[in-house]
């Protein structure tokens, strides 16, 4: 089938079967290989990006569930776009990017790509960044690196960068 | 700024992570994120039996075969061995399956559908064999070991309190995120090039050199960005890249072997299972008088690295106390089962969980804290271990054990559990957590020998290598590899530091051997201190040179003298550190050149009505020797404590039949971000002379300390000993029943 869709700041067309998992569109289709496969099953999170907005496991949305709607992944966080010639520094990095640098919440950085996109769709729902609260919103991705605590800096940091001072 | 002027920057303590910005844009490069136009894709048949004998792989006549490649073992140019320990471990079974999942023929396909065809057409004949799966009764011993000090019969004699105990431990698998993931590319000069998810280059190198009859250059091995290794991207990867290799050879193409989760978990190596025997003397005055420990460790169905991981496991199995009469016996045997390999810690969990354990339990029967008795028994500088060896410096058991006993608050919150667990025997409350929760708090302590066993870093030989390129760059040149631990941000800073450059000056070499030289496997906590003390050596040799020709300060002058001599090139090599000897066949001396040293504290809810466990904090003070970086430091001990919680709690793997019943992602759990405790890192520094910064290695600490931790606090809470791993909800309410506790 024909499906169009956005992928970041991109309007996409392919025709390729509606069974296709999002994850290899966007893997193989499209080169975005930064969204990762960790399980093909939906438990890992790893392939994690946004739906219109929504926190989905790419391996697990057929493409036909795509047509018409827009693809967030971690390419599309960075304010510029790395290349081979120029790779990204710190100071291409967004709010969320940033603060996972600083606080050391990648380390083997497989998980991550997931994690971040996770943790956009958090700070975007404007919750109170408690502890529990941005556990919660990650517990579909999993990380064997960190046990966990610097992600969850990493996310309350930016949280508390993104509101103004008083704020929420 | 002039090339003259630049000065000597401040030492940076906590750089950012130097490949982070990568990692955090998605553009760092793993094996499958990498693209080799006309690349074919790569599978495994794999048995489907725990022991049978190969009759034969029988080809459908009614699938066109010349659309892909089949390889079996009679098409292995050199020998049909995984280069390890021992040559027991075929590429390809030739004759006996050993193990459910063992590789039996390989298949290659321009694309994933006919892959799949031709796979579901290759018909594996076999007449079934009996298999052995349980280690106590396996004849078969990769290694065996025996170490004895003071005299075990007068130390019993003495004793008046003697407390026995036996533990047990499964598997654990690594379950690093990114799978293990091969591409091999044949070269124009009949070698290959293989990509990968791996953690030894050169043991891969080595591996294909061997059965692929290269030479040093034909073989060339670069590493990918690797998600995640704790061992099991230690000794697997071989077998891997021989697979790969051996397709990319057969239809002269580059082949991608990408395991999914499910065939990682199925066939890859997990941590030995164990099974610990104490017996333990205790004298009227209270001192440890009297060890005798029994070790068997299942290897699995091929040697792999057992003989070390039993060593490092025997070596610890006393724990980090000195006591005067002690005998280990111990053996790793083969059983019908894949076999296990590395896994962070590498044997040292496994025996000390059964250490602690017992500490814990004779504690218990004193009436003892376990606080109190580890801080009498523990060893100080100048005690002797088991082989003799005298702990002269860099010991810092006592530190890490009251910073944690101190930021825990350990001996109050225990007398609050121990109030609550007497009201509950009372049958009052059942403690102010909510009605059927029990909350626990319980200790552990111990040790790890830094770096390689006994003379293992001398056999080894590293070569570590610092350039001072034409261009005016210092480029590190080392084998060792970044796999999520900050290999790539503490070389360059501490190759700053020891030069007096800017950071940013400093660069990696890819880890690629057709570059970098050997610097040793990155496993055993290692890379730090001896890959960490041979880098800062060339760099202080460096700094001589140029100083020599130069008359100046080296942050002065090296601009200068690249632009003047070119590029100069130190190579350091390994020298035994100083005053530390130890004979592998006696097993005396200097098993470690040093120790670190950590404690954890866990606090648990134990639900009594249906067994389940939430660690709901653990402080972990860990002595590294020095920390280089605080928050990779960190890094480190927060992820090896939920590792260690995971081990403690639900990571289990079920077999039947020699089968893994639990293969996939789903049924095989590890700790989400909501089971994960909070995790307070004290970090200690007892530095170790022999390394010039004084690190001894962090990574495999705090996965010694968290299982038995965790297992005294669920003991705290309910008062039941779990004496096997992991603590489940059916093992804690068995034992519940057992001691009539669950009512009322």
């Amino acid at each position: 089938m024909t499906v169009r869709f956005r992928v970041n700041d991109d309007s996409v067309e392919l025709t390729v079967p509606g069974a296709r998992r999002l994850l290899d569109v966007l893997r193989e289709d499209l080169g975005l290989t930064g969204t990762k496969e960790g399980c093909g099953e939906g438990e890992c999170g790893a392939c994690t990006v946004l739906l219109d907005g929504e926190v989905v496991d790419s391996c697990l949305v057929p493409i036909s569930q795509v047509d018409g709607h827009a693809v967030r992944t971690v390419e599309g966080l960075a304010p510029r776009r790395p290349s081979q010639a120029e790779p990204a520094t710190p100071g291409d990095l967004n709010e969320l990017q940033r603060a996972f640098l600083e606080t050391g919440g990648a380390q083997c950085g497989i998980c991550t790509p997931g994690m971040l996109m996770a943790g956009e769709a958090f700070l975007a729902s404007g919750a109170a960044p408690t502890d529990e609260a941005i556990r919660t919103a990650i517990a579909g991705n999993l990380c064997r690196c960190t046990g966990y605590t610097k992600i969850v800096e990493a996310i309350a940091l930016a949280a508390s960068r993104c509101q103004p001072a008083g704020a929420g | 700024m002039t090339l003259e002027t630049r000065t000597r920057p401040a030492v940076d303590r906590a750089p950012l992570r130097r490949e982070g910005p990568a990692k955090l844009t998605g553009t760092a490069l793993y094996t499958d994120d990498l693209v080799f136009p006309g690349a074919w894709y790569g599978l495994t048949i794999r048995s489907t039996e725990a022991h049978a004998r190969l009759l034969g792989i029988e080809l459908d006549p009614a699938f066109d075969w010349s659309r892909v490649v089949v390889v079996t073992a009679a098409d292995i140019p050199g020998p049909n061995i995984v280069n390890a320990i021992q040559d027991d471990q075929p590429i390809l079974v030739a004759d006996e399956i050993r193990h459910h999942a063992e590789p039996v023929a390989l298949v290659a396909a321009p694309d994933r559908g006919l892959l799949r065809e031709a796979a579901a057409h290759v018909n594996v004949r076999t007449e079934s064999l009996e298999p052995v799966l349980d280690p106590l009764l396996s004849e078969r011993v990769f290694a065996h070991y025996e170490i004895v000090s003071g005299d075990i019969a007068a130390g019993f004699e003495e004793a008046t309190v003697v407390v026995e105990g036996e533990y047990r431990v499964g598997h654990q698998e690594q379950l690093y995120i990114e799978n293990n993931a091969m591409i091999a590319v044949p070269r124009d000069d009949g070698g290959v090039a293989v990509h990968g998810s791996l953690q030894c280059p050169y043991y891969v190198h080595k591996a294909l050199r061997r059965s692929l009859l290269l030479s040093d250059a034909q073989a060339q091995v670069i590493q990918a960005e690797t998600g995640g290794g704790f061992g099991g991207k230690e000794e697997y990867p071989s077998i891997l890249a021989l697979h790969a290799a051996l397709l990319a050879r057969a239809c002269g193409r580059p082949v991608r072997m990408i395991y999914d989760r499910h065939e990682d978990i199925a066939a890859t190596t997990k941590r030995h299972p164990a099974i610990v025997k104490y017996r333990s003397g205790v004298s009227a005055a209270g001192r440890l008088v009297a060890q005798d420990i029994e070790i068997v460790m299942d290897g699995g169905a091929y040697c792999t690295l057992s003989p070390v991981v039993l060593s490092r496991g025997t070596l610890h199995s006393g724990g980090p106390y000195a006591c005067p009469n002690v005998r280990i016996r111990s053996r790793a045997v083969a059983t019908n089962t894949p076999p296990n390999g590395a896994f962070r810690g590498f044997g040292a969990p496994q025996t000390e969980f059964a250490a602690e354990m017992q500490v814990n339990r004779i504690a218990d029967t004193l009436g003892v804290s376990p606080l109190e008795l580890r801080r009498r028994w523990l060893y100080r500088p100048g005690d002797s271990t088991p082989t003799g060896q005298v702990l002269r410096e860099s010991v810092a058991a006592e530190e890490v054990l009251d910073r944690a006993a101190e930021a825990a608050e350990f001996e109050r919150v225990r007398a609050r559990t121990a109030d609550a667990r007497a009201s509950r025997a009372e049958g009052g409350s059942r403690g102010g957590r909510g009605s059927h929760l029990a909350h626990g708090i319980g200790l552990a302590l111990a040790w790890h020998g830094a770096g390689f066993t006994g003379s293992g870093e001398v056999h080894l030989a590293s070569v570590a290598s610092v350039e001072l390129t034409a261009e005016g760059r210092i480029l590190i040149l080392i084998g060792s590899t970044e796999m999520g631990q900050g290999t790539k941000t503490i070389f360059p800073q501490l190759v700053a530091a020891a030069l007096g450059v800017p950071m940013d000056d400093v660069e990696l070499a890819e880890v690629d051997t057709a570059l970098v030289p050997d610097s040793g496997p990155t496993v055993a906590s290692r890379t730090a201190m001896v890959v960490g003390g041979l880098v800062i050596g060339a760099c202080r040799r460096l700094r001589a040179v140029v100083e020599e020709r130069s008359g100046g300060p080296f942050p002065e002058t090296y601009l200068v003298d690249a632009r003047v001599h070119g590029a100069t090139r130190i190579d350091e090599h390994f020298e035994p550190y100083p005053g530390i000897d130890f004979d592998d066949t006696t097993y005396r001396g200097d098993a470690y050149p040093a120790f670190g040293w950590a404690s954890a504290i866990a606090e648990v809810d134990v639900d009594l009505d249906t067994g389940e466990v939430a660690v709901r904090s653990v402080v972990a003070a860990d002595d590294v020797g020095r920390v280089i970086h605080p928050v990779l430091a960190e890094g480190q001990v927060e992820g090896g404590t939920l590792q260690a919680v995971g081990y403690a709690t639900i990571e289990e793997i079920k077999l039947r039949d020699g089968r893994y019943l639990n293969d996939r992602l789903a049924t095989y759990l590890i700790p989400t971000a909501l089971d994960a405790p909070r995790i307070e890192t004290i970090l200690v520094e007892a530095p170790f002379s022999g390394a010039p910064h004084g690190a001894k290695g962090i990574g495999e600490l705090p996965m010694d300390v968290g299982a038995p931790a965790v297992v005294a606090a669920i003991h705290d809470a309910t008062g039941v000993w779990i004496h096997d791993l992991p603590a489940s909800p059916e093992r804690i309410l068995a034992a519940l029943a057992v001691a009539g506790t669950a009512a009322p």
